[in-house]
């Protein structure tokens, strides 16, 4: 097997995943790109997506992400994700109910309430998270 | 000289004092414990975003945007004094409190215009004694559970960056209680506007390779900037809610030594007086009875 490379995702809560993969795919706002090990230095922002991490050819870990950055260098991949969530952790139900309650506080705030544009952003999120979770 | 019976009530009451100090005291350190945990957990990305800012701001040089390069002026400040919702945690809000009124001086003594935002209420009502005319604005953290501190911070950020686009300040300089360990909370200022990278940032060596950045180093700065403030927000917030807990932590360890002394005290003085009485009600019968 080539070498591996070193992968990290973290989020403002917490760290999701670190150590050593294959291969990472990750939604960047220019387009997909996959990062090998001794990839060279590149820094990008994210859109919503699915991170994939691979071992070999196989997929081993799903995770969505909301926006962010990727910064490879020398020492490895680095995603800087918003709001991260782990798709083998969550089941499709679990984010309905969760759209359904987001959109239900939208709805109770005024109408130039600062938070109504994060709240919509987070509805987005969870929607995207939704499609990705039926496939 | 206190009756028996006065003396009685008053360990009573301190009995009861020291019950309540040993409960919070333990509700504090079952807090800590969880604010601690937030607290770690969130020092990853923070620590990544910093050195990638300092990557990033080290390529832009001087340059790049207002919120990085500053406005070039340093005429009105923005101090953001950030404390507790709640007291009796020692003198937690009162350490942070000094620290802002000292930094609000040395400005004003610099002929600056100063502003302040308070997060948590201890701070404002401490400050509104004497800095109440520069109040610009308030964050009331009381409806936070746990330690969600996430959306709050966000919205503190968004707030500041807009201020500072619309020309309300100048210099954005943040001051709170650093969570050192839990018998250490140091106050701190640390300028949030213009967004300064961390010294002692780890830079990453790239082997004499050039980045590449998508879409471009501008636009990327532009987004990363008001995160990289949200995220400082978010550490302090968790680092002052650490720090409160532990603050309270300790307090009340204190208060319930001390309440264990006073009742101590108080209860020699009640058998003292008992058997001072005990012994003068006797010397009276055996008086009485010589007499006969």
């Amino acid at each position: 097997m080539a070498d591996k490379l070193h992968f990290s995702l973290v989020s403002p809560a917490r760290e999701l995943f670190s150590g050593e993969v294959d291969h990472v795919i990750a939604p960047g706002t220019d387009g997909e790109f996959g990062v090998l090990a001794h990839h060279a230095p590149f820094m990008t922002t994210l859109k919503n997506g699915v991170v994939r991490v691979l071992e070999g050819d196989t997929v081993k870990m799903r995770i969505f992400v909301r926006g962010g950055f990727a910064d490879v260098t020398s020492a490895g991949l680095t995603i800087l994700a918003e709001e991260a969530r782990n798709l083998n952790d969550i089941k499709a139900d679990e984010v309905d109910a969760e759209i359904e309650a987001t959109r239900l506080k939208l709805l109770a705030l005024d109408k130039d309430d600062t938070k109504q544009f994060t709240l919509q952003e987070h509805i987005a999120y969870l929607e995207g998270l939704r499609a990705a979770l039926a496939n | 000289m206190p009756s028996l019976k006065d003396l009685k009530n008053r360990i009573a009451s301190v009995k009861s004092t020291q019950k309540i100090t040993k409960a919070m005291q333990l509700v504090a350190a079952a807090k800590l414990k969880r604010a601690q945990d937030a607290a770690t957990a969130a020092r990853p990305y923070a620590e990544r975003m910093a050195a990638v800012l300092a990557n990033l701001a080290a390529s832009a040089g001087g340059g790049g945007p207002k919120l990085l390069a500053g406005t070039g002026k340093s005429e009105v400040h923005l101090v953001v004094v950030m404390t507790a919702e709640r007291g009796l945690a020692g003198g937690f809000n009162a350490y942070v409190v000094k620290l802002a009124r000292q930094k609000i001086a040395a400005l004003l003594a610099e002929g600056k215009i100063v502003k302040v935002l308070t997060i948590g209420k201890k701070g404002r009502e401490q400050l509104s004694r004497d800095h109440a005319q520069l109040f610009s604005g308030h964050v009331n953290l009381s409806e936070i559970k746990g330690n969600n501190f996430a959306e709050s911070a966000i919205g503190i950020g968004q707030m500041l960056t807009k201020g500072y686009e619309a020309g309300e300040f100048d210099v954005a300089t943040l001051i709170y209680s650093q969570f050192k360990n839990v018998i250490s909370q140091v106050p701190t200022a640390q300028q949030l506007i213009p967004a300064k990278a961390p010294e002692g940032a780890p830079t990453i060596d790239l082997g004499g390779a050039i980045y590449t950045y998508e879409p471009n180093e501008e636009a990327l700065l532009e987004a990363l900037l008001p995160r990289y403030i949200n995220t400082q927000i978010l550490s302090a917030l968790l680092e002052s809610s650490a720090g409160e807990q532990a603050s309270r932590m300790t307090a009340m360890d204190n208060a319930t030594r001390n309440a264990k002394d006073l009742i101590k005290a108080l209860n020699l003085k009640y058998n003292r007086a008992r058997q001072a009485q005990i012994t003068k009600e006797l010397i009276e019968i055996i008086s009485g009875a010589e007499a006969l």
